[in-house]
C-alpha cells in the first residue's frame, strides 16, 4: 500500500472503478455499501446507539458509579438525581444506573447467542434441504412450517417451564423458536445459487456438494441473512425482557432490564422510576436495532427496499 | 387450463372444481401436519421437563408399590410411541388432563378464561385497523412528506416497545395520575359476577343482560390495554397498507384514472384501495393470531384473567397440564388463523394459487 498513498489516497483506491485484486473488490464494494449506510441518517444512530452499547459493555465496571448488587437499605427507593445516584435507587438501596450499565452486558450475550445459534441452525437446515431436494428438503421444509405456524413466545414459555429458567434456557428457548425464518431464506438462496453456471463449473471441476455448500453457498447467504439478524434482534430483545420479567430468564439479583422492571412493578405508583428506567434501555437497543436493520436492508438487500 | 378452455365450458369447471378440490385437500393435509408437528412438541416438552409428574403426585415418602401403581395409572409404564397416541387421542376429545392449580379440567378452566382474551385481542385488533389502516394510506399517498416520516417513527416505535413496560406506563399515567380510566381487572371489584355470564365476554354480557353500570365500568377497564394492544397491530397493519398502497399507485390504472380527471378522493378509495383489501385482510388475520399471543404479557400487567395469565400463573407453580393445555390451544388458534388467511388470499386471488 505504500506506494499507492503516494499517488493515489484510500478514498481513491477504495472507488477505484478497476480494482487489482480481488481484495480490493471485496473492500470497495464494502466501502459503498458504507456510504449508502452513512448516507442514512437514521441507521446511523442506531448504529451509534448500538456501538456506545458495546462500550458500555465492555467497560461497565469503569463507568458504573457502584456496584450493581451491593444493597444499601438506608438508601432505598431514592427519587432521580439523587447525589451519587442519578437515576435513583431501587427497593435494596441498589443504585439503577449502575444495574443498567451492568445489565447491557446480559443483553448483549443473550443477543450474541441468539443470533449465533438461531442463523446458523437455520442456514444448516436451509442449504441442506435447498441443495439435496426431493424428500429431505419437503420433510425438512415441513418441519420449518411447523415451527414457524407456532406462537413464539408461547412456546418459549413452554420450553423455559419444561427446561427450567434461566438465561441459557431462555436463550435457548428463543433460539428454538427463532430459526425458523432463517432456514427460509437460506433456502431460497440455495434453490437460486443452485442453477447458477459457476456452480456447475465448480461442480465440473470436481467439488462435492460439502465444498460446494460450505465454500460456495454459505458465503452468498450470509448478507440476507445478516438483514434478517439485525431486524429480528429487536425482537430477540423484547423476547428476552419478557421472559426475564416473568421470572423465567435471569435470575435474581442478576441486574437483567426485564427482571428490574418485574422488581419496579409492586412500587410503580409511588416509585415511578424504579420500572421506567429499565424500560427505557430495551426501548432504546431495540429501537436501534430496527433502524440499523431497516438501514442494512437498503444496502445489502437493494431488491425489498424500504421503498 | 389451456386444453380445458379449448374443450368447452363443461371441461373447463370440472378441471377447476378438481383443482380447487386438490388445493382443498393439500391445505387440510397441511393443517393436519402442523397440528400434529405441535402436538409432538408440546408432547416432548412434557417429557424432558425435570420434574417426575408421578413424585409430585404420590409424594416424597411413597413405597416403591404405589409408585409402580400410580406410574401405570398415568399410563407412563407404556412404550413412548403408545403414550405420544394416547396424548393425540386424549387432545382430541378434550382432555388436557387436570390442573393442579385449580383442580378442575384444563379444557374447563381454558373455556373460562379464554373469553377474555378474545375480547382483548379482538378490541385491539379493531383500533389497529381502524387507526392503521388510514394511517398507512396516508403515509402512501403522501408519501416522503413529514405524516410519511411521522408513520414511520409510529410504527417503528411500536416494533421497539416492550409492550408489557408500555401497559406499566399507561397504567401509571391513566390510572395512577389521572385517574381517567379503570385500574387492573375486568371489572371493578363491585362489580365482578354482576352480570351472568353468557359468552364470557363481559362487554357483550352486560349488553344481554342490559346492566349499563357494568358495561361502562368494563369499558373504562378494557379501553387501556385493548389500546395498547391497538397499538402494536397498529404498527405492523399501517406498515405494511403503506406498502401494498405505495405498489397500487404506481400502477398504471392509477395514472389512466387520473388523467381521466377522477377526483383524487375516487383514485385512492375507489380504486387503489379496493385491490389491497384481499392483502389487507391476510395481514389483518395474521396480526390477530399475534395479539392472540402479544396478550401475554398484557394480559400480566392488567391482571387480566385470560389465558395468557393462566398459562403464566400455571408456569410459575410446576402445572404443567395447565402449560400444555394452554400452549395447544393458543398454538391450535394460532395455526388456524395463519391457514384462515392463507386460503383466504388464495381464494381470492388466484396468482397466488401458483
Amino acid at each position: 500500500m505504500t506506494q499507492q498513498s503516494s499517488t493515489q489516497t484510500w478514498r481513491q483506491w477504495l472507488t477505484t472503478d478497476t480494482p487489482r485484486s480481488r481484495r480490493q473488490a471485496r473492500l470497495a464494494s464494502a466501502y459503498h455499501g458504507w456510504l449508502t449506510l452513512r448516507s442514512n441518517t437514521l441507521a446511523m444512530v442506531g448504529l451509534a446507539i448500538l456501538l456506545a452499547l458495546l462500550l458500555i459493555a465492555a467497560f461497565a465496571p469503569f463507568l458504573a458509579p457502584h456496584d450493581p448488587l451491593s444493597q444499601d437499605l438506608g438508601a432505598r427507593l431514592l427519587p432521580l438525581w439523587t447525589d451519587g445516584h442519578p437515576l435513583g435507587t431501587d427497593s435494596l438501596g441498589r443504585d439503577i444506573l449502575s444495574r443498567l450499565i451492568y445489565g447491557s452486558r446480559i443483553t448483549l450475550y443473550i443477543v450474541t447467542l441468539v443470533a449465533l445459534i438461531a442463523p446458523i441452525a437455520g442456514l444448516l437446515v436451509g442449504t441442506i434441504a435447498g441443495y439435496t431436494g426431493g424428500i429431505v428438503d419437503a420433510v425438512l421444509m415441513r418441519i420449518t412450517d411447523i415451527f414457524l405456524a407456532f406462537p413464539r413466545l408461547v412456546l418459549a414459555l413452554a420450553f423455559v417451564a419444561a427446561l427450567g429458567a434461566g438465561i441459557e434456557n431462555a436463550v435457548l428457548a428463543i433460539s428454538l423458536t427463532a430459526w425458523p425464518p432463517y432456514a427460509r431464506i437460506a433456502r431460497a438462496e440455495t434453490l437460486t445459487i443452485r442453477r447458477s453456471d459457476f456452480i456447475s463449473a465448480v461442480q465440473l471441476q470436481g467439488a462435492g456438494p460439502l465444498r460446494i455448500i460450505t465454500r460456495h453457498i454459505w458465503p452468498l447467504c450470509i448478507s440476507s441473512l445478516i438483514v434478517r439478524v439485525t431486524l429480528d434482534m429487536a425482537g430477540v430483545i423484547l423476547a428476552a425482557a419478557g421472559l426475564g420479567f416473568l421470572g423465567l430468564g435471569a435470575q435474581p439479583p442478576s441486574p437483567e432490564w426485564g427482571a428490574m422492571i418485574s422488581e419496579g412493578r409492586k412500587f410503580i405508583l409511588d416509585f415511578w422510576w424504579v420500572a421506567a428506567m429499565p424500560g427505557l434501555a430495551i426501548f432504546t437497543v431495540s429501537l436501534a436495532f430496527n433502524l440499523l436493520g431497516d438501514g442494512l436492508r437498503d444496502v445489502l438487500d437493494p431488491k425489498s427496499g424500504s421503498s | 387450463m389451456a386444453t380445458a378452455e379449448t374443450n368447452g365450458k363443461g371441461r373447463l369447471s370440472s378441471a377447476l372444481s378438481s383443482r380447487i378440490l386438490m388445493r382443498t385437500i393439500k391445505t387440510l393435509f397441511s393443517v393436519l401436519v402442523t397440528m400434529l408437528g405441535l402436538l409432538l412438541v408440546t408432547f416432548v416438552i412434557g417429557r424432558v421437563m425435570p420434574i417426575d409428574p408421578v413424585l409430585s403426585v404420590v409424594g416424597e415418602s411413597a413405597t416403591r408399590e404405589t409408585y409402580d401403581a400410580a406410574r401405570a395409572a398415568m399410563g407412563l409404564d407404556k412404550p413412548i410411541v403408545v403414550q405420544f397416541l394416547i396424548y393425540i387421542w386424549d387432545v382430541m376429545h378434550g382432555d388436557f388432563g387436570n390442573s393442579l392449580l385449580t383442580a378442575r379440567p384444563v379444557a374447563q378452566d381454558i373455556a373460562r378464561v379464554f373469553p377474555a382474551t378474545l375480547e382483548l385481542a379482538t378490541l385491539g385488533t379493531i383500533f389497529g385497523v381502524l387507526l392503521g389502516v388510514p394511517l398507512g394510506v396516508v403515509a402512501a399517498v403522501k408519501r416522503g412528506t413529514w405524516i410519511d416520516q411521522l408513520a414511520r417513527v409510529v410504527a417503528l416505535v411500536g416494533y421497539s416497545m416492550p409492550i408489557f413496560w408500555l401497559g406499566l406506563m399507561g397504567l401509571l399515567l391513566f390510572y395512577g395520575v389521572l385517574g381517567w380510566v379503570g385500574g387492573p381487572g375486568r371489572v371493578g371489584i363491585f362489580y365482578v359476577d354482576v352480570v351472568p355470564p353468557v359468552t364470557g365476554m363481559i362487554l357483550i354480557d352486560s349488553i344481554l343482560d342490559q346492566n349499563w353500570t357494568v358495561l361502562k365500568n368494563a369499558i373504562s377497564h378494557i379501553i387501556l390495554p385493548s389500546s395498547i394492544l391497538g397499538y402494536y397491530s397498529l404498527a405492523y397493519i399501517s406498515r405494511m397498507t403503506r406498502s401494498f398502497m405505495l405498489e397500487q399507485l404506481s400502477a398504471e390504472y392509477i395514472t389512466t384514472a387520473r388523467v381521466k380527471g377522477l377526483p383524487e378522493r375516487t383514485v385512492i378509495w375507489r380504486h387503489a384501495f379496493r385491490n389491497i383489501k384481499v392483502q389487507l385482510i391476510t395481514v389483518i388475520a395474521l396480526s390477530y393470531a399475534n395479539l392472540l399471543e402479544g396478550s401475554v404479557l398484557t394480559e400480566i400487567i392488567f391482571s387480566w384473567p385470560g389465558i395468557g395469565s393462566y398459562i403464566t400463573n400455571a408456569l410459575l407453580s410446576a402445572d404443567m397440564n395447565a402449560v400444555l393445555g394452554g400452549t395447544v390451544v393458543v398454538g391450535l388458534v394460532f395455526v388456524l388463523l395463519n391457514i384462515f388467511s392463507e386460503l383466504l388470499y388464495k381464494f381470492f386471488d388466484p396468482r397466488a394459487a401458483e
